[in-house]
């Protein structure tokens, strides 16, 4: 549905892109994590039509951005990373605008927005003014302005940024009905943990560059290509970290009370020979098992500790 | 039935449903009709219990031209902020991932702006009967007047929403605005009156070109709204270069008017579009879209 193939965008000196390739199959909530000026905004406003690449190609629903940006424009829903305000427009007013500026039909506009305002659990909102909402509510009704017209494909650039923990949550549970509805949804958040709940796939960007993607699970397990282990044992061993160390495959052993922490590159049945020569060499293990890393920690390990990710400006 | 634009019926909501537009045409009335009462106040004390007719026309040409510097004044200001007001709003992105086109944005922007400024003048028309209750003004020269009003607020119009498309600041937008009004209105008519006096104090052979220079001050005046105003009003021949421009001055100033608006409009839609064209286009895509990149 999304498709970025070797996408370049230079800014003066600064190479926010560098050939840049992503895919996002259709009906897949993806993940775009990347520290500040990583390029995620730029990659976003690419596929919504606000800037140009400098090479390669970008595409949605095999629609070139740059060729077709009027097919793309009806595709999409992009919601930037802040909610720009009208002034003196009500909420039901702000999406008839849009409603229009999308060619939706006037006769359909109607029920249109009771609706929008219903699944963004703002349904007595609609004659307030825009202004007077909350942060929270001002987000969601964002998120109902990109549905106006329908979409296929949408883009969120930082949607719970500034949100407080409730309203991080409706905004969580109303992107998952989208997913249920058929979306194709491209967002990128600094929250990793929501992310990765709410993320099938994710792209971790740094510099520009691709750095890794695949779906949640594999890149917490594949990090570095280390997966990170743990052997809990009967009663203290301080050699066990030293053993540990010198065995193929092993690095970075660490010890916590009873239980030794490490990196492990290698296969399962590597792995399984690692546990037979523990026990053979007479450790008193009592558990080996993988440590699953969250995305968070992941990031971190990936991006070299540089910070969070909180994009978008 | 048409819809009407949505850009269009936004702007006029927004724009409409502000105290500020009640509070800014009540200041516009006071203003100019302050102007005109202290007037006739100012010639009736001077000439206490009559009351000539050839004061009509003062009064006609002097509330003419106190409304066109206000209209300088607001035209403006009104619409140097059209686009760089929604860029600092953060809300130019989203419009311009919409439907609609940069020219059907500019075009709603530039209508929205000035039917405000419509409203105003059509405000100051019972002004203007003070003038005809003592006559002395041919009916026609007030369609005249207002059809002046109308291209030049479009051509200052469109001035300001350029501005505003190519600067990021508002600040910096409406300034650059005043700027090249003051230079439309006050800076040609003075390069005009410059000129004609470097054709007169140097003899006629000394200059590389004097048909040319003639030629330069016949096009600065025909296209300065202060000369074109006063002559609508038939209160100024102007500065005599026995130079003809081909079409009587009302339509010089016509094609002027209407043909650089255009050009502006053009180039405003242009400077929204994604696509860098050349040097211009290419430094205000960096501009409307921030810094480039942010994440």
């Amino acid at each position: 549905m999304i498709k970025l193939k070797g996408v370049t965008k230079q800014f003066g000196t600064t190479r926010a892109l560098d050939n840049f390739s992503l895919e996002v199959r259709e009906g897949l909530v993806y993940g775009l994590i990347g520290p500040n000026g990583a390029g995620k905004t730029t990659a976003m406003n690419i596929l919504a039509t606000l800037l140009l690449p400098d090479a390669g190609t970008a595409l949605v629903n095999g629609r070139d951005v740059v060729q077709d940006p009027q097919v793309v424009r009806g595709l999409i829903g992009y919601m930037p990373d802040f909610f720009g305000v009208y002034d003196g427009l009500r909420s039901a007013e702000y999406l008839e605008f849009f409603a229009a500026a999308y060619g939706v039909p006037a006769a359909k506009r109607s029920r249109l927005i009771k609706d929008l305002l219903e699944l963004v659990n703002l349904p007595d909102k609609g004659e307030v003014y825009v202004d007077a909402l909350s942060r929270g509510m001002k987000q969601r009704l964002s998120l109902a302005r990109c549905l106006v017209h329908d979409p296929r494909v949408l883009i969120l650039d930082e949607p719970a940024s500034g949100l407080d923990p409730r309203a991080r949550a409706e905004l969580k549970e109303i992107i998952r009905q989208l997913k249920h509805m058929g979306k194709t949804i491209l967002i990128s958040s600094h929250i990793l943990p929501e992310l990765a709940e709410m993320c099938d796939e994710v792209a971790i960007i740094e510099h520009g560059r691709l750095v890794t993607c695949g779906p949640v699970d594999q890149i917490t397990r594949s990090a570095k290509g280390a997966r990170q282990l743990k052997v809990s044992v009967a009663e203290p061993v301080p050699d066990l970290a030293g053993f540990l160390n010198q065995q193929p495959g092993v690095s970075s052993p660490w010890v916590e009370g009873l239980i030794v922490q490490f990196f492990y590159q290698g296969d399962q049945s590597q792995q399984a020979r690692l546990l037979q020569t523990l026990v053979s060499n007479g450790w008193p293990v009592i558990e080996f098992s993988e440590v699953r890393r969250n995305l968070e920690e992941v990031f971190m390990a990936i991006t070299g500790e540089e910070g969070l990710p909180n994009g978008g400006n | 039935m048409a819809e009407i634009n949505p850009v269009l019926l936004k702007e006029l909501r927004q724009r409409f449903r502000r105290g500020k537009t009640a509070w800014l045409l009540a200041l516009y009335l006071f203003t100019i009709g302050g102007f005109v009462l202290a007037f006739i106040y100012l010639n009736w004390q001077s000439a206490p219990g009559y009351y000539q007719p050839n004061r009509s026309l003062e009064i006609f040409i002097t509330l003419s031209v106190a409304q066109l510097f206000l209209l300088a004044f607001v035209a403006p200001g009104l619409t140097a902020s059209v686009i760089s007001g929604e860029r600092e709003r953060q809300t130019l992105n989203v419009l311009l991932t919409t439907r609609l086109s940069t020219w059907s944005i500019v075009w709603s922007k530039l209508v929205a702006s000035t039917a405000f400024v419509v409203v105003l003048m059509i405000a100051t028309l019972p002004l203007y009967s003070i003038v005809f209750l003592y006559g002395g003004i041919a009916p026609g020269q007030v369609p005249g007047v207002f059809g002046f009003y109308l291209l030049t607020m479009f051509l200052f119009a469109s001035l300001g929403i350029v501005c505003s498309a190519f600067f990021q600041r508002t600040g910096v937008s409406t300034l650059t605005t005043y700027g090249l009004v003051f230079a439309l209105t006050g800076g040609t008519g003075f390069l005009a009156a410059f000129l004609t006096e470097v054709g007169r104090i140097n003899r006629p052979e000394t200059l590389v070109n004097p048909g040319f220079l003639n030629w330069v001050v016949e096009f600065l005046q025909q296209t300065n709204p202060v000369f074109v105003l006063l002559k609508i009003l038939a209160a100024e021949d102007g500065i005599q270069t026995g130079v003809s421009l081909g079409l009587p001055y009302w339509a010089n100033y016509t094609i002027f008017c209407l043909g650089l608006g255009l050009l502006l409009l053009f180039w405003s839609s242009r400077l929204l579009l994604p696509q860098p064209r050349g040097r211009f286009f290419r430094l205000a895509d960096k501009r409307s879209h921030g810094d480039g990149f942010s994440g």
